[in-house]
């Protein structure tokens, strides 16, 4: 069992102007965000860390971090850095939130011990690695939330851009918006599939005005995915080749091995013919329209 | 294990449904089966239902293959239909195009391909793909 | 990394190929892989365990449930002790995929999975490790 540092202690008896001297380091720091978390909104945080620092300390422990006795202060670290994501401060900028604890802690500590070099060495040293400890805990929390929000948001995206429409009986249209990425060309195919399955569809209309560039990846993944619906009984059109793609295409050598059509709506006119089906122009006679 | 796969005769058209994970054996008895029952009948047209087949690998990709060509010869056309859309995914990406073998949704879209490729054979090239 | 679950099966016929089909279905389902990914495990597995038993004269196979922080996977080792493979950098291509000739699919299945490992040594056998992450 461990002694209580003489950290622990300092934290036990003037909690209230380490607090004090924390808020003035915080807020004449050049980093701290005004515009994104108000003082009192800083201080009740810094009030909060402080005093499960002080708790945590108490324990005699103060270099094992992961350890059960410093679970509330990882969780005030975590919930910070999730927020401070949110809110759009960088790792830094969240991370000073516990360096910038140093200078008030390190003043005190040499005001305790300044007749004790070696101690006050010993303990400068101690809370420095701890701290220091905490601020990259504070970094990898931080970017593991900051990993989850972008997951999300990719996902989110995935779900709203692939939408697939049933033009007319057994015939369906995806209008590919954006970049075809794997993860995209995935989801765009088991949308598609699916689609084909409810509606029994023979034809699929995939267009392509909205896709920026088609490189040799992309040319793959549109033939990944005209191949799969063909596996499924469908054929594909694709409409929308810009001039400029037409180019690209020929250029990089590929074979799309589908049909392909400048226009959504002459792709349409293919598919009817192709499955048999016609518009025709109803003339509204004297008869009574 | 199943020792062989039923075949059904369906006017000029023969229906194989295979439903359960076919194994060696199994396969060469099927193609040994069909081809006598194309010549026997001489039925125009093969429909292959995997509907039920949950996966489907080079080796039940190669058989496909095999009965399509062996009809082919025997002057029957072969249409596969039911495949899942995980399964059109995976094979996809395992490259297996299945080139040469037509595909239908489901039984009854097979039977359309098959009646209208007898109707007009010359039009419709062998993957059933045309050329717009 | 922490395998949470361990199990070999024996890969020497063609029963034991649906046995191990099988067996892969299960526990992608219950590590909750998506119907597709799935499906890709599922279809390596068969293609792995077809090779093992058509050319490496029959193995086995070990399933490991994976557990990396929050990720979960599935990996399978598939071990022969049979003629190994001359030249593996032949095998991934594409060729082969397509039935002509040897039929390996290494090329293919190796689209399936996240990871893919070989060690073959003429002579002394094949091992093939695969993995899928969820």
């Amino acid at each position: 069992m461990m002694a209580k540092s003489k950290m622990a202690n300092i934290l036990d008896t003037h909690e209230e102007e380490l607090l004090e001297e924390w808020m003035r380091e915080q807020l004449a720091s050049d980093t701290l965000r005004t515009d994104l978390v108000s003082k009192s909104n800083l201080r009740q945080q810094s009030a909060e860390f402080l005093g499960a620092l002080r708790q945590a300390a108490q324990s005699g422990n103060t270099t094992d971090i992961m350890s059960p006795e410093w679970g509330e202060v990882r969780e005030i670290l975590t919930g910070l850095s999730r927020s401070r994501v949110q809110q759009g401060f960088t790792p830094s900028e969240t991370a000073t939130f516990v360096f910038s604890l140093k200078q008030p802690l390190f003043a005190r500590l040499r005001q305790e011990l300044e007749q004790d070099a070696d101690t006050l060495a010993n303990e400068h040293w101690a809370a420095t690695v701890l701290l220091d400890k905490l601020g990259l805990f504070t970094i990898e929390a931080y970017q593991k939330n900051r990993e989850a929000v972008i997951a999300r948001q990719q996902q989110e995206l995935l779900e709203l851009s692939t939408p697939v429409v049933k033009l007319w009986e057994g015939i369906l249209a995806i209008p590919l918006i954006g970049t075809l990425d794997s993860a995209r060309t995935q989801s765009v195919m088991e949308t598609l599939l699916q689609r084909i399955v409810d509606t029994e569809a023979t034809i699929a209309i995939i267009d392509i005005t909205g896709v920026p560039a088609v490189d040799t990846l992309v040319a793959q993944h549109l033939i990944k995915t005209v191949a799969a619906a063909r596996l499924m009984g469908a054929d594909c059109i694709v409409s929308g080749i810009r001039p400029q793609i037409a180019q690209t295409i020929v250029q990089l050598g590929v074979d799309l091995e589908v049909t392909t059509k400048a226009s959504l709506a002459e792709a349409l006119r293919l598919a009817l013919q192709r499955s048999d089906q016609t518009i025709v122009r109803t003339h509204r006679g004297a008869t009574g329209g | 294990m199943v020792e062989r796969i039923p075949i059904l005769k369906m006017g000029d058209f023969l229906l194989v449904t295979i439903q359960v994970d076919m194994h060696d054996r199994l396969a060469i008895t099927l193609q040994e089966d069909l081809t006598d029952r194309i010549a026997r009948t001489s039925a125009h047209g093969v429909l292959i239902d995997i509907s039920a087949l949950e996966v489907v690998d080079s080796f039940i990709g190669r058989t496909l293959g095999n009965i399509a060509a062996m009809s082919r010869v025997l002057d029957a056309e072969t249409v596969v239909v039911g495949m899942r859309p995980a399964v059109a995914i995976t094979l996809v990406e395992l490259g297996l195009s299945l080139k040469g073998i037509r595909t239908a949704l489901n039984v009854e879209k097979g039977m359309d391909l098959l009646r209208a490729s007898l109707r007009s054979p010359a039009e419709e090239s062998a993957d059933g793909s045309d050329e717009g | 990394m922490v395998a949470t679950k361990d199990d070999t099966l024996p890969v020497q016929s063609s029963e034991d190929i649906v046995w191990v089909r099988q067996a892969v279905r299960a526990w992608a389902v219950e590590l909750g892989f998506g119907l597709v990914d799935q499906t890709k495990l599922v279809t390596a597995a068969s293609e792995l365990a077809r090779n093992t038993v058509d050319y490496g004269g029959g193995g086995k196979v070990q399933l490991e449930a994976l557990n990396e922080g929050v990720h979960r996977g599935l990996r399978l080792t598939f071990e022969d002790h049979g003629p190994g493979i001359a030249d593996v950098e032949l095998a991934l291509q594409d060729g082969y995929t397509t039935g002509s000739g040897l039929g390996l699919g290494l090329g293919g299945t190796k689209r399936l999975v996240n990871e893919f490992e070989i060690e073959s040594r003429p002579g002394e056998g094949t091992r093939v490790c695969i993995t899928r992450w969820k």
